[in-house]
Order: structure tokens, then sequence, then C-alpha cells
């Protein structure tokens, strides 16, 4: 178990009375990238939320880098926090701040580095998520949705953290787009030895991103494992999830 | 991996041939680095002013971004000729050498000031276009509607007199009531001093009537709705829905300027009224305390020393005061770009334009009315 980098136990999550995650046991060991997937309101979005502590469980508990995340103290907090980046599916870019100032945030939150650094770091991590240096001073507004998902990236990777959590990181993305994301995933995580989260739609980022697959239904883990594994299960949601989706070009 | 690697380590070794060497090791990441950031990068700048200084990384367990900025700047912004470092780390470098550097951005000049107040006065004009725009635009769809007048937006209008009128009562009945009881009050001690006692219903009446209710009003719906109606249009903005009414071909004058222009011009002139009251109120009871007025005589009284024109300007001031504050509102919503920033300067500058437009209506209604309800 030491290996695991995020472990949920038993976790158990309600909103307004309804059950949404109910006992998902969970762990996902260093240098793996884990996909959460499931139909619409299965709870991906909500366990995602637990894992990063947004929401608070209503029973279980939360291990990140072997820390109770949710029991932990301020201090410790901070420091996971740190050690892991996040995703949001809209991309989440501060809108009043270009995408320079956007990347740069987390950094000068840490107060570590003076300006000349802080920019190097900056234009070295927009130059690895294959932004032009022309797009730094641009606001989010101004950018396609391409470019929004890639500074959002170059932001949750600029502390190197050691985690990373994807939500659909490439929904909203054409095709081209969504290969080339994935590429860029792919290289990512050799050079920086990534343990990787992403939930996900999309069947061909599962194809080629993930070690191993959740599946969410009916607000439950029904299975885990490698996706060769998971397409041979007999459950209805996933019969008809990979049933649905094979064979034809996956939706952006 | 990086759990187990130690801090980052510098040292100055000699190697075989008696050449110095600077041997690296460790964990060159920013959380490692935290508190020795500053003195490791003393110590490699000056290392490396030594010309043709041998480099040793390969001992670096984990480098990140950080790490690779630092050494990088302590080499003056290349690679030195003589380094021996693992793979991945050189690819690290490799980016860093061919990353772009950014231009700063523009000094303040000369004459930028000018050029300010020259984008100012552009932009003013354009604001002043853009409202007689919307303006021509709603009586349009005004004309538009009459001949249908059930494809008007009935529901619309009758929520937002709820929003602006009906939830708004709380707030005018306090105000109006303070305001009323320290003008009765300022009043009565100057009117004592003349011996002119009765002469309280006249001056709360009209000043009540004419002036602060409307007012009252007016500035209290500009704080409360007329933000609020910047704010919900400029999220609508941000959250492309705008975009959407457009496509599907529905005008968002009509759709969201309308109602809010006639909700807010008839609920303004009820709040009006109701401010009146409610300040004519705690105006009789100041008056009962200090002048010992009591509310028989002063209701008895008010018709005659108060023409009833007065009242009827004060509602139709607060018609146009309502009409002038939506307005501005959706104006200044429309205008709100895609962003938080522009979103909170919007509201910012619709509530103050609208507050400072009904003031300036007030004075105009002021010059124009001069010789009406003031025998």
């Amino acid at each position: 178990m030491t290996d695991a980098v995020v472990v949920a136990e038993q976790v158990c999550t309600r909103i307004d009375g309804r059950v949404i995650n109910r006992d998902i046991d969970l762990s996902v060991r260093r240098g793996e990238i884990l996909a959460l997937i499931g139909g619409s309101g299965a709870g991906k979005t909500t366990l995602l939320r637990t894992l990063i502590g947004l929401r608070r469980p209503n029973a279980g508990r939360v291990r990140i880098f072997g820390r109770d995340l949710y029991r932990a103290d301020a201090a410790t907090q901070r420091v996971i926090r740190q050690r892991w980046g996040v995703l949001f599916q809209g991309g989440a870019l501060f809108s009043a701040l270009s995408v320079f100032e956007n990347v740069a945030l987390p950094l000068r939150e840490t107060r570590l580095l003076d300006d000349a650094s802080i920019t190097d770091v900056v234009m070295l991590k927009l130059a690895q998520v294959g932004l032009d240096p022309k797009d730094a001073p641009k606001l989010p507004a101004q950018l396609s949705g391409g470019m929004v998902k890639r500074a959002a990236l170059a932001r949750s990777l600029v502390l190197d953290p050691e985690l990373l959590f994807l939500d659909e990181p490439t929904s909203g993305l054409d095709p081209l787009s969504a290969a080339a994301f994935q590429s860029l995933l792919t290289s990512l995580r050799q050079d920086l030895r990534l343990t990787v989260v992403m939930v996900t739609h999309d069947l061909d980022t599962l194809t080629v991103l993930s070690d191993r697959v959740a599946a969410l239904a009916e607000q439950r883990l029904v299975a885990i494992g490698p996706l060769s594994e998971i397409r041979e299960i007999d459950h209805p949601f996933l019969r008809e999830y990979f049933s649905s989706e094979r064979g034809r070009q996956p939706s952006p | 991996m990086s759990a187990q690697s130690g801090p980052p380590t510098f040292e100055i070794q000699d190697d075989a041939q008696g050449r110095r060497i600077a041997v690296l090791g460790g964990d060159w990441s920013l959380r490692s680095l935290r508190r020795r950031h500053r003195g490791l990068a003393l110590d490699l700048s000056r290392a490396a002013q030594e010309p043709d200084r041998e480099w040793d990384l390969r001992e670096i367990d984990r480098l990140d971004a950080a790490g690779a900025v630092l050494l990088f700047r302590s080499w003056g912004r290349a690679l030195p000729g003589r380094i021996h470092l693992r793979e991945q780390h050189a690819a690290l470098f490799d980016r860093l050498g061919e990353a772009p550097r950014l231009e700063p951005a523009a000094r303040y000049a000369f004459g930028d000031g000018i050029a300010a107040l020259g984008a100012r006065s552009f932009d003013f004009v354009m604001h002043l276009a853009s409202v007689v725009t919307l303006l021509g635009r709603l009586s349009l769809d005004f004309v538009s509607l009459l001949p249908r007048p059930g494809r008007a937006p009935w529901r619309e209008i009758s929520a937002g007199i709820y929003r602006a009128g009906v939830t708004a009562l709380p707030i005018t009945a306090l105000v109006g009531f303070l305001i009323g009881i320290v003008v009765s009050y300022l009043s009565a001690q100057q009117l004592r001093a003349f011996g002119a006692n009765i002469f309280i219903v006249n001056l709360l009446g009209i000043s009540v009537l004419r002036e602060l209710g409307p007012l009252l009003a007016a500035i209290l719906v500009a704080g409360r709705s007329g933000s609020s109606m910047t704010a919900q249009i400029g999220v609508m903005r941000l959250t492309q829905e705008l975009d959407a009414l457009s496509a599907m071909g529905i005008s968002y004058s009509q759709r969201l300027v309308m109602p809010r222009v006639v909700s807010l011009s008839l609920a303004l002139p009820l709040l009006v009224l109701w401010t009146d009251a409610l300040a004519l109120w705690g105006g009789i009871l100041a008056a009962e305390h200090a002048l010992g007025i009591g509310p028989q005589l002063f209701l008895l009284k008010l018709p005659d020393a108060v023409p009833v024109a007065n009242l009827w300007l004060g509602v139709g001031k607060g018609a146009v005061f309502g009409f002038l504050i939506a307005l501005t509102a959706c104006h200044f919503g429309l205008k709100i770009e895609p962003d938080t920033k522009s979103l909170g300067q919007y509201t910012t500058r619709s509530v103050v334009a609208s507050i400072t437009l009904v003031i300036l209506a007030d004075a105009v209604f002021a010059i124009l009315t001069s010789h009406a309800g003031l025998t």
C-alpha cells in the first residue's frame, strides 16, 4: 500500500439526501493513469471533487500520499495541494488574468521565486504544453477551446506536481486537438513521472492513455482493472457503454 | 521517488586529474529548494564565474522546472561547455534554451495621459451612441408588439415588478421613515425659532413628495436592482446565453431589456408612493414630538399646504427615473466583456452612471417644473 498515491476507503457522498457515491474503494498506484468512467449522473464528478478535497464525504476517508486529506491540519493540506495539479473541465482559468498570470499564480503563491525565475518557469511550461509565447499576454476569453485546455494544463503543471487530476481532458476538443492533447499527456507523463486520475467519456482517450479503468454505475464502483478486462465484464452499463461507442468515432 | 531522494546538494570536488568539478545531487525541485533557494543561487553563480568550470549533474534524482531555471540562470542562460547530465535533464535545459523571452510591458510614456483622455472621450461618445441605439431598438420592439400585445413578455414584466418593487419595500420603508424623521426634526428647530410651527406641513409635504421620495427610492433601486440587472446580463454574456438567444433568433432587446425597462418604469412610481407615505409618517411622528403638531392636524392641513401637483410630479419623476435606471443598467450589462474583471467594472459604472443620471434628470425636472405646484 505504500506506493498508493490516492486511496479512497468506503467513501459515501450524499447531496440533498440523494446518494451520489456509495462505498467507493479505490486506490491509485504511483505512476499509473487511472481513468474514471460512467454514465451521466453516475457520480464521477462528485467522486473527483471528493478526491481533490472540494467536497467532504459523508462517510469514509480519502488518503493522498498516505495522508488523510480531510483530517489533516491546514499546513499538511496546503502541502498536499501543492503536490497535485487539477485540470478542470472548462479550464477554470481566471478570466481577469492573462494566460501568463494564470500560469504564474501558483508559483507566486509559494513566494519562493523572484519575478525573473517565475517568467522562465512559466515560459518553459507554456512551451511544454505547446502554447506560443505570443499567447502569453492574451486573456482566456481570447483563446480557442484547445488553447484554454493547454493553458489550464500548464497552470496545473507549473508546480511540477506528482499527481494530476484531469476532468474530461479532451471534451470539447476536435479529434485532432484531442489526439494532440493525448500525445502531450503521454510525453509529459514520461518526462515528469506523473500519476494521473482522469474522468473521461472519450473511449479513444481511454484506450490511448489509461493503464487501469474504474467504472462507476448506480453510485457504486462496479469494476476496476485494465481496459481489456473491463471490456469483458458482463454488466449492463459496461456492455452498453462499450457497444455504443465501439466502432464509431468517439464523440468529442 | 521524490520521497526517497535527499535535499539538493552542491559541492566542489577534485577529480582524479586534480581538476575542480562542481557536483550536484539530490532533489532539485521547488519543494526541496524552498529554504535553500537563495543560498544555492549565490553559491552556484559564484561557481559559474570561474571560466571553464566542469559540472556534474548526474547525481540529481529529481529536477523540476524551478530547479532547472535556477541552474540555467546562474549559468547565464546557456549550458556550460563541460557538463555531464542525464538525458531527460538535458531535454529540460534544451527547452529552456529555446523558450523565447517575454517582451517587457510598455512603460508609461509622455503624452499617454492625453491619449487616455482622448480615449475616454471617445468611449463616452460610443456609450452615448449605443444607448441611443438601444433606445431605438426598444422603440422598434415596442411598435412591433403594438398590434400583437399578447406576444409581449408579460410574465417577465410581472416578475420584474416583483423583484425590483415588492422586494424593495422593506428597505425603502426604513430609509424613507428615517429620512422623514431627520428632515422633520431639523426643520422643527428652525421653524420654532420663527414661531412658524405649522409650516412644518408645507416644508415636509413639498420636500418629501416632490424631491426626497422620488430621489430616495430611485437611488436605492439603482443600487439594488440596477446593479443586479447589469450583473445578470453580464453573466449571460459570460455563459454565452446572449449568443444562444441571438442564435435562436430571439431579440435580446425584446427578451431582456424591454421587460426590465417596463417593469422598473412601473415599479418605481409605486415605490415612490410607498416611500412618500413612510417618510411623511416619520415626519409626522417627529413633528408631534418636537412641535406638538398632532397627526390629525398635520393630515388636515396637508391638502391645503401642498398642491396635489407635487404628488403627480413626484410619481412622474419616479417613472422617468425607473426608465433611466433600467436602460443604463441594461446598456452596461450588454457592454460587459466575457471576463470577471469587466463584470465588476461595468456593474460599478452602471450604478454610478444611473445615480448620476437620476440626479441630472432631477435637476432638469426642477427647472422645467419650477412653476408647477409651488404656490
